[in-house]
């Protein structure tokens, strides 16, 4: 049966599409398919990370409207043949994701695919809650901050209670803690939450913790999933959190800060 | 004139003054202190005298010395209650009616039938995210999981949280002062009994994550340890 996993937090420029793209490509590198939408109807970002801005045709609206059918819409990766993504579209506003167009979309998306990552709006209006709706499982991203905190507790508060599980008395939503853009020299300097201060605060299980990295910046940039970068800490610590939402036990790393390299430093190359 | 129309029955406030208080010395110039405060409020007022308590008053002359003492505060007595049947007899001897027992004045005792049961208190076992309210109307509320910042507890009677306690708790909400608030770990941004509040600013450093308990005391909010 097919997973509906939704990425939100809440607040904005926390790192919700790096993550959904990510953590879809890295579902797709262990063999899941995977399809990735974009719920941010009106700010059309996922299309860019992916790297597919120029494919885009039809989109989640014209879909949901009947316009087009989703083949028409789905784009497939090219780096990867498990994945795939569905953009959303740029001229219309949340307004426009009807909830049953939503769910007939979704049921149509569960025949194809092993999960399908809803890349949520931020704030926790109808695009957001539209998001969320139909999640088994939520990955709730959060920056280690105190304001980012806030805002995660309040998604999973309405994840507990508007979601689509919540309102059948289903089985919660199985939800999930990634930190990212964390920094483990400024949290010793005390300038940034600890893992475990938001742990505590927000009681859920911890999928991840996503290092700040230069190279998240290029990724996006260049519209390529930050896992396909091998070299990169964010990269392997997506490729970690990926392996414990499917089960696995790996230890966290980029905990501690880097130590630098002695010869390096004295060439002044660090 | 119709018999019906001459006598009617009328309910009136009338204040009362215990007796037994006249024997102390203080008692005539407190009581003249607090005429004195509000004056047209006294002025040639009602007053029942309260016999309760009283063993002598079985002479009329007495009650009219009584009677006269208190004309010079401007209070006028019309009868009195709780007599036994020795001063019932003096009283209206010197013109005062018999007042059966207030209820105000009387002991409480236990009604007739069972008593109404105790409200039950509202438990909630979850974590109390940011943004949620939860309202024990009527009754206390246990919380037995950490209550998050943004997140608001409301209950008319007391609020207990074996849990870290971040968010905002409102104790008495109805107005109950005699309610209180307990947390086995209290680093909240707001707490109210009702209606006297402390933000997280105003709260001395020491009671920072610790357990406490926070009540009314002479109107004032205090948070003392656990």
């Amino acid at each position: 049966m097919a997973k509906v996993i939704v990425v939100t937090s809440g607040k904005g420029g926390v790192g919700k599409t790096t993550t959904s793209a990510a953590f879809a490509a890295g579902l797709a590198l262990r063999g899941q398919k995977t399809v990735v939408i974009d719920f941010d109807v009106g700010l059309r970002n996922l299309d860019l990370v992916m790297g597919c801005e120029r494919r885009v045709v039809f989109d989640f609206i014209n879909v949901i409207n009947g316009d087009a059918n989703l083949n028409q819409a789905l784009i497939k990766d090219k780096r990867h043949d498990n994945l795939f993504i569905f953009p959303t579209s740029q001229t219309r506003d949340k307004n426009a994701l009807k909830r049953e167009g939503v769910e007939r979309v979704m049921e149509e998306l569960k025949q194809q695919f092993d999960y399908i990552v809803c890349d949520s709006p931020a704030g926790i209006e109808h695009g957001a809650i539209t998001a969320l709706y139909f999640a088994d499982s939520a990955v709730i991203v959060t920056n280690p901050e105190v304001s980012s905190v806030r805002d995660s507790d309040r998604i999973i508060g309405i994840l507990a209670s508007k979601s689509r599980r919540a309102e059948r008395n289903e089985p919660p939503v199985d939800v999930h803690l990634l930190l990212t853009r964390y920094d483990p020299a400024r949290v010793t300097k005390g300038e940034m939450l600890a893992v475990e201060d938001v742990k505590e605060i927000l009681s859920i299980p911890l999928l991840g913790v996503i290092p700040e990295s230069e190279s998240v910046l290029r990724a996006s940039n260049t519209g390529t999933p930050v896992v396909f970068d091998e070299d990169s800490p964010a990269g392997r610590a997506y490729v970690d959190a990926v392996a414990r939402f499917l089960g696995e036990t790996r230890e966290m790393r980029f905990l501690k800060p880097e130590r630098r390299n002695f010869f390096r430093a004295l060439f002044g190359r660090a | 004139m119709a018999a019906g129309n001459m006598v009617q029955g009328a309910l009136f406030t009338v204040m009362v003054v215990r007796a037994a208080n006249l024997r102390d010395s203080a008692f005539e110039s407190d009581l003249a202190q607090q005429i004195g405060r509000s004056p047209r409020f006294f002025q040639n007022a009602p007053v029942v005298l309260d016999l309760r308590g009283v063993e002598n008053l079985t002479e009329a002359s007495e009650f009219e010395t009584i009677r006269d003492k208190l004309h010079a505060l401007t209070l006028t007595i019309v009868g009195v209650q709780n007599a036994q049947p020795a001063q019932l007899e003096a009283a209206a001897a010197a013109g005062l009616a018999s007042f059966a027992p207030s209820a105000s004045t009387q002991p409480r005792g236990a009604g007739p039938g069972a008593p109404p049961p105790a409200p039950k208190a509202r438990l909630v076992t979850a974590t109390v995210r940011s943004g949620t309210q939860i309202y024990a109307r009527g009754s206390d509320l246990i919380v037995t999981a950490a209550v998050s910042p943004g997140a608001e507890l409301v209950a008319d009677g007391n609020i207990h949280v074996y849990g870290v306690l971040r968010g905002r708790a409102l104790a008495g909400a109805s107005g109950d002062a005699a309610a209180r608030i307990f947390c086995t770990r209290f680093e909240a941004e707001l707490v109210s009994i009702a209606g006297s509040y402390l933000v997280s600013e105003q709260m001395p450093a020491g009671v920072r994550s610790t357990s406490v308990q926070i009540a009314l005391v002479d109107d004032q909010l205090t948070i003392s340890p656990n």
